[in-house]
């Protein structure tokens, strides 16, 4: 843990949106509370998880170290979440949205990445960045120094509407109908912490694409895909969205279906609002591999989905966000910083010849390009971070966005500025050419670090891209333009099925020892916003997977017609014959004493086994609604006394009468989903449904915890003494515990409690 | 001015002539038998990032990894946990966790990989506490060479790296070569 946390602290003060800063000032509260016992396990998992504060391998405390599991001697072992020692270090995940990052943002990544991390960061296959090894107790500071350059972890990981992912090439691409950026901008500031979608049983991931033939924002894969079209209206061109709803992969993958064919802009935000709430109402809540939407859209058929949400979206209450951004949004544009201008000939420079082949794709815009800074893994150092910021500033206005395949893309190159660049990039190790082919393997994380990874995806990425980047002069363009993508389990984080060649891990026992093995998955399309999705093939020992690619791809150079592309080509070819080129490979391993390492994983020598295999957060923990307005009130009453503590007498008083708002706002959402935080809303459906009605009555003492309410909320706004203060903040303590009460009673006693609304 | 987070790198004299996936195989052994005086947790592998980290072993108190910023390999020790005491005294520290791991891995590579013995690099991995100016390198001067003087060596060159986005650190030049026993015994 850092020294310099509460320093920090004190300097961001006043620094950052009074909303962030509120959230982490909360956050941090909740630390506290968890540590003193006084929050539940469960809420704070997935309230860290909601922050971007994520598990991580071994923090369970357990290591199996090749021949039996061992405890790792954590100091404090306290739980910040089922099974989860305090200690221990865990992942914190940084929302990027649409992969838009500026000069300012690089460099505190490098910051936050050195100081905290093991010095690198690392670009997700979702646009994201995670920094490993970080220590709950520095997670506040961390989301401060990001907050103070406009990025929040908030709601990057647990059962929220996660990243927003956007084409890296929007507004430079040539073929997309227009530029996704303000409408994936708005979408992200609309949905963070929108009320609407703090329910759900799972994520929701969304996402934006210029078009619908390229894989960039990969639309099909995701709950809620955005695809922009151009339509003629009345001889006008209007723009508007092709959305589809109930994608996802996992272990058992859907292709999204279609929602509408043409949405206007200004039905995006409400319509997105009332898929939200129709999911948080009717998502499946208690069995977590059957709460994603597809499942909801699985069981009703997409048309009763969308008359749900249509008879949700006539019930919303008007917003003005909903189309205030609009207003300007054909004057988003951005600008080079340097005129238009010619590629030089490509000289007898072959390293470069080949980078400017694969990494250099041309904007829409006469003169410039973008540059693809392809990252093996991911993977970046904090010098690395600092240098990009300052090539993109020599070079663009600070225009960069990450990517769905791990890398980078630097946008609006003048064209005579490429040699340049490519000479500033090499000189910091950024110039490795093959972005987006076969040599750019996406994997995630694996058994690296993940706490369900059952076989080393980033080894065998690792492994496979040695290989092939010393060959890849030799390799004929049909090969080079492969996707391979490797998952380290079937959740396909590393998002095997939309590959070309995809593997994920498994294992088998052979001779009586467990054997890392990857499933090969074959004929996923990437394009066409993840278009299909490939199947397995055959699970292979994952020391031979090498081997397997050889053959895979020695065959299809044999085998296919013409130019047919790979999917095609495995489709027409089929698995059977393919198979049959693998089949001995899984057969006939050594045994372990004559050849050991069949029996470990890549880059990793102990004996491979399954136990470091923890439970998932991927899932988040679901947590309800009313335990989480519970836990805020019960944060509120603690900051009261500390407010006191500190002779704060207004402030504490102040936050006593939120705390009893808010319980009782738990208790009313149960009921009535739509409550605002209006205080009079609050108290008058509170009074109707739970006093008037006698459920709120206490046993002994009556209506006397009621009554400390009605009376804190007829004197709200008053001035607090010591004493006052002091009495208010007992009576909202009583009054939460009633609340309590109240809530085990309506369980208990099944009184009806479903989706009543107004 | 308390200064945490102290980070040694001891550079590898020469060339590196060692498989780092056999520094790999190593760490992983060193977190079965916890042969540090930290507690070990993990390996991270970061053979494939030009100039990056190396490999590393990530622990609770400290990380320790056969590192390549800069190009230059080194053993880095890297303080993750405060410690009480002068800032002389958390620079002994480090060092000597530092020299132990050298000292360590030499045996383990005998005859292929030295450590130097009359260069290191003191870091503080904490801009808050440490910027990156000269100012701070004035205010701890004295007890870096407190530190020096501990070691023996009084005329050591100290070069400030002055790259303010850079986190605080100072190349140490000693005028004499340091015995890892010695060191170690002390």
């Amino acid at each position: 843990m850092k020294a310099s946390n509460r320093r920090w602290k004190e300097i961001l003060d006043g620094h950052l949106p009074d909303q962030l800063a509120a959230e982490i000032d909360q956050f941090e509260t909740e630390i506290e509370l968890r540590r003193q016992g006084k929050i539940d396990e469960k809420v704070f998992a997935e309230t860290r998880l909601r922050r971007g504060a994520y598990g991580q391998r071994y923090d369970n405390g357990q290591r199996h170290d090749g021949t039996e599991s061992k405890t790792l001697a954590f100091p404090e072992v306290e739980s910040k979440g089922p099974n989860t020692v305090w200690d221990a270090p865990g992942m914190l995940r940084i929302k990027i949205p649409y992969g838009g990052m500026t000069p300012e943002q690089l460099e505190l990544m490098a910051e936050i990445a050195e100081e905290y991390s093991d010095g690198i960061a690392h670009i997700t296959t979702r646009q994201d960045f995670q920094l490993h090894f970080i220590h709950i107790d520095d997670t506040p500071t961390i989301m401060r120094r990001l907050a103070a350059v406009g990025i929040t972890t908030r709601e990057a990981c647990g059962n929220s509407v996660r990243n927003v992912c956007g084409c890296p090439f929007a507004g430079v691409c040539p073929d997309e109908a227009f530029d996704v950026t303000p409408y994936a901008d708005a979408y992200t500031q609309f949905m963070l912490g929108h009320p609407d979608a703090q329910n759900f049983g799972r994520k929701f991931k969304p996402s934006f694409s210029g078009c619908q033939q390229h894989a960039c924002g990969l639309a099909a894969m995701h709950d809620m895909g955005m695809v922009a079209e151009l339509r003629d209206v009345d001889g006008k061109q209007v723009r508007g969205f092709r959305v589809v709803v109930g994608g996802g992969l996992g272990a058992v993958p859907r292709q999204a279906k279609l929602f509408d064919e043409f949405m206007l802009p200004e039905e995006l935000l409400p319509t997105t609002q009332a898929i939200a709430k129709v999911f948080g109402r009717h998502g499946e809540k208690k069995v977590r591999s059957r709460a994603r939407m597809k499942f909801l859209i699985d069981k009703w058929g997409i048309e009763k989905f969308k008359e749900e949400v249509l008879a949700e979206r006539q019930k919303l209450k008007e917003d003005p966000r909903w189309t205030e951004y609009l207003q300007d949004i054909d004057q988003y544009e951005e600008k080079p910083s340097r005129p238009p201008s010619e590629l030089p000939p490509v000289n007898g420079d072959v390293r470069y010849a080949n980078w400017v082949k694969t990494n250099i794709r041309d904007q829409r815009q006469e003169g410039y390009v973008t540059a693809a800074v392809a990252l093996p893994l991911g993977d970046l150092t904090g010098d690395q971070l600092r240098s990009l910021a300052d090539i993109i500033r020599e070079f663009t206005n600070g225009s960069i966005r990450t990517t769905v395949e791990q890398n980078f893309v630097i946008r609006w190159v003048s064209k005579s500025d490429v040699p340049a660049l490519h000479a500033a990039l090499d000189a910091v190790g950024l110039s490795e050419p093959g972005a987006s082919n076969i040599l750019d393997l996406v994997a995630c994380p694996g058994t690296d670090t993940c706490k369900l990874g059952i076989s080393s995806s980033r080894g065998l990425a690792a492994e496979l891209r040695m290989r092939l980047t010393a060959k890849s002069y030799e390799l004929d363009e049909a090969i080079q333009n492969l996707h391979i993508k490797i998952s380290g389990c079937f959740n396909s984080c590393g998002q095997h099925h939309v590959a070309d060649i995809g593997f994920y891990g498994v294992s088998r026992t052979v001779n009586g020892f467990k054997v890392p093995h990857f499933q090969v998955v074959l004929g996923g399309q990437w394009e066409e916003n993840a278009g299909s999705y490939g199947l397995p093939v055959v699970a292979i020992p994952s020391k031979r997977i090498p081997d397997a690619l050889e053959r895979i791809t020695e065959f299809y150079m044999r085998q296919r017609e013409a130019e047919e592309p790979f999917a095609k080509f495995v489709k027409r070819v089929g698995k059977v014959k393919i198979r049959a080129v693998l089949d001995d490979l899984t057969q006939n391993l050594p045994k372990p004493e004559t050849n050991p390492d069949f029996y470990a994983d890549w880059a990793d020598p102990r004996q491979y086994s399954l136990g470091d295999i923890g439970k998932g957060e991927c899932a988040g923990e679901v947590v309800t609604q009313y335990e989480f307005q519970m836990t805020s009130a019960e944060r509120m009453v603690f900051n009261s006394q500390v407010k006191l503590e500190d002779h704060d007498v207004q402030a504490a008083g102040d936050s006593a009468y939120q705390a009893m708002i808010t319980a009782a706002k738990a208790l009313v959402q149960i009921q009535y989903d739509d409550v605002t935080g209006d205080p009079d809303e609050v108290v008058e459906e509170f009074k109707d449904r739970y006093f008037d009605t006698n459920v709120f009555l206490d046993p002994f003492a009556g209506p006397k915890f009621a009554n400390y309410f009605f009376a804190a909320h007829q004197s709200a706004g008053r001035e607090f003494s010591d004493d006052s203060a002091h009495v208010l903040i007992e009576e909202a303590q009583l009054f939460i515990e009633a609340v309590h009460t109240c809530y085990n009673k309506i369980r208990t006693e099944g009184i009806e409690t479903t989706g009543v609304s107004k | 001015m308390e200064l945490q987070h102290v980070n040694i790198k001891i550079f590898v004299d020469g060339d590196l002539r060692v498989d780092l996936q056999q520094v790999v195989d190593v760490f992983h052994r060193w977190i079965a038998e916890q042969a540090m005086d930290e507690l070990l947790i993990d390996v991270a592998d970061y053979r494939h990032v030009p100039a990056g980290p190396g490999v590393v072993i990530v622990g609770h108190e400290a990380d320790y990894s056969l590192d390549n910023a800069g190009n230059r390999q080194g053993l880095l020790y890297n303080r993750k946990m405060p410690i009480s005491g002068s800032n002389a005294d958390r620079f002994n520290q480090a060092f000597a966790a530092a020299v132990k791991a050298c000292n360590l891995l030499e045996n383990e590579f005998a005859g292929k990989l030295r450590f130097n013995r009359q260069e290191f690099e003191l870091l503080v991995n904490d801009r808050c506490l440490a910027p990156n100016t000269v100012e701070t390198l004035e205010a701890c001067k004295p007890e870096i060479e407190a530190f020096l003087d501990s070691l023996g060596q009084t005329n050591a060159v100290v070069a400030h790296d002055t790259n303010g986005r850079r986190r605080f650190s100072v190349n140490v030049a000693l005028n004499s070569p340091l015995d890892f026993g010695v060191v170690l015994s002390s």
